[in-house]
């Protein structure tokens, strides 16, 4: 699936980026901790965190992640959006909390074909 | 056809391919005087829809499959080809780009054009569609293979720079508590690796565990230094720092342990799964530390031959 279709269907605001919409995601990792991403996360997945600070787009950019969705109605400033646009990484936000997005990824079928889950 | 006139790389290609390169050479011809079914050999034996009819004063028709079916149907198999043929010639020189050849097809009904040579007026080839959108894909194939080749250029430094021993050293400086760039310099590790042509797996895979080494020097020292070691056959990187060292590693190695301060933790750092994760990204892994003195993390990822 598109970037951009989850971007429609989850009302999402688009923060970076926002050339390159019709990236695919291949599944979905969320976690705030960035070890964990690091460790876990697979190229093409959607991140879902709370986390706004500059670090997370050098996560998503070493990982190759489609894209970061930021929750719970936070922004990340400046600096991580600049950097967002420099390194291509679409950052995305939503008033909405972790769980409900997560949720509503996995209806569409975000993530249901993960073989390795 | 049009669709390709409006695609801007492929009408660059089309201006700058010319016939010649495009054409067929071994032409298949007729003479004026031989029989239809002649004609019918030549189009099934060599699977083509037109050929040229040529006499010792040039080229004087062309006959293609719908004239020869047109004399089927009316019984004149018998006759001669230069009674049938279409004399209305549509030729194009060889030194004209394939653009015009392309507008020529856009123009005419025609399945092919003779091709001349301006000077001597001579035959020397004919052009189909078919023809036009080969010489374009080989045009494409060949800027492919340019653009990669460009790319993979550093590839071969090893290869290309004669020594016993060739080490490609990269150095990088990272001053402790400053947060705000935690993951700068792995960032320009990665492109200075993806820059020397090693493999984006293993390239990932050092990337991670010196963003580790890397939030590590920041979180838990003052400063520290990356120093990567770029060989043929693997890549060392040590992550020295003169911070508090570490008392018990192997606690400090088991997933889960952290000694972070809650601030750092709340930023998402400190999972304690920094040294595990450098572990499981490189094929060895050394850290020698004295408590007081400083670490010296070390990890070395073989490249694959």
């Amino acid at each position: 699936m598109k970037i951009s279709e989850i971007i429609k269907e989850l009302n999402l605001a688009v923060l970076s980026s926002g050339d390159f919409l019709d990236r695919e995601i291949n599944g979905g990792y969320v976690s705030d901790m960035l070890s964990d991403v690091l460790a876990n996360s697979k190229k093409g997945n959607i991140w879902i965190t709370l986390q706004t600070h500059l670090n997370i787009i050098s996560v998503a950019s070493v990982k190759d992640l489609s894209g970061i969705i930021i929750v719970n109605g936070r922004k990340p400033d400046e600096d991580s959006l600049k950097k967002a646009e420099e390194e291509r990484i679409i950052v995305l936000s939503t008033s909405e909390r972790s769980f409900q997005i997560v949720g509503k990824l996995y209806e569409f079928g975000i993530g249901k074909n993960d073989e390795d889950i | 056809m049009t669709d390709i006139v409006r695609t801007s790389k492929i009408q660059e290609l089309a201006y700058e391919c010319k016939v010649e390169e495009a054409m067929t050479t071994d032409v298949v011809t007729v003479a004026p005087d031989d029989k239809i079914v002649d004609v019918w050999m030549k189009l099934r034996d060599k699977q083509i829809s037109g050929l040229p009819v040529v006499s010792d004063d040039g080229l004087e028709g062309i006959i293609s499959v719908e004239d020869f079916i047109k004399c089927i149907i009316q019984g004149r198999k018998d006759e001669q080809v230069k009674d049938n043929m279409t004399t209305h010639i549509e030729f194009i020189y060889s030194d004209e780009p394939l653009i015009h050849v392309i507008k020529k097809f856009e123009k005419h009904r025609f399945g092919r054009f003779p091709v001349k040579e301006r000077d001597t007026k001579k035959l020397i080839g004919i052009i189909t569609k078919g023809d036009v959108i080969r010489c374009i894909l080989k045009r494409f194939e060949k800027d492919y293979y340019e653009e990669e080749d460009k790319k993979n250029k550093m590839r071969n430094i090893f290869n290309d720079i004669k020594s016993d021993k060739t080490t490609v050293i990269l150095k990088y400086e990272v001053k402790g508590k400053e947060f705000k760039k935690a993951g700068e310099k792995s960032g320009f590790l990665k492109n200075a690796l993806l820059r020397l042509g090693i493999a984006t797996e293993i390239t990932r895979r050092i990337v991670i565990a010196s963003m580790e080494a890397e939030m590590n020097i920041i979180i838990f020292t003052d400063s520290g230094e990356i120093t990567v070691l770029v060989e043929e056959d693997k890549i060392k990187v040590n992550a020295v720092d003169s911070g508090p060292g570490i008392p018990d590693i192997e606690k400090a190695m088991r997933p889960g342990y952290s000694t972070a301060p809650d601030w750092v933790r709340e930023m998402g750092f400190g999972a304690g799964m920094g040294l595990p994760n450098i572990k499981n990204c490189a094929d060895e892994m050394h850290i020698d530390s004295k408590v007081g003195q400083g670490t010296n993390l070390e990890f070395i990822v073989n490249l694959k031959k």
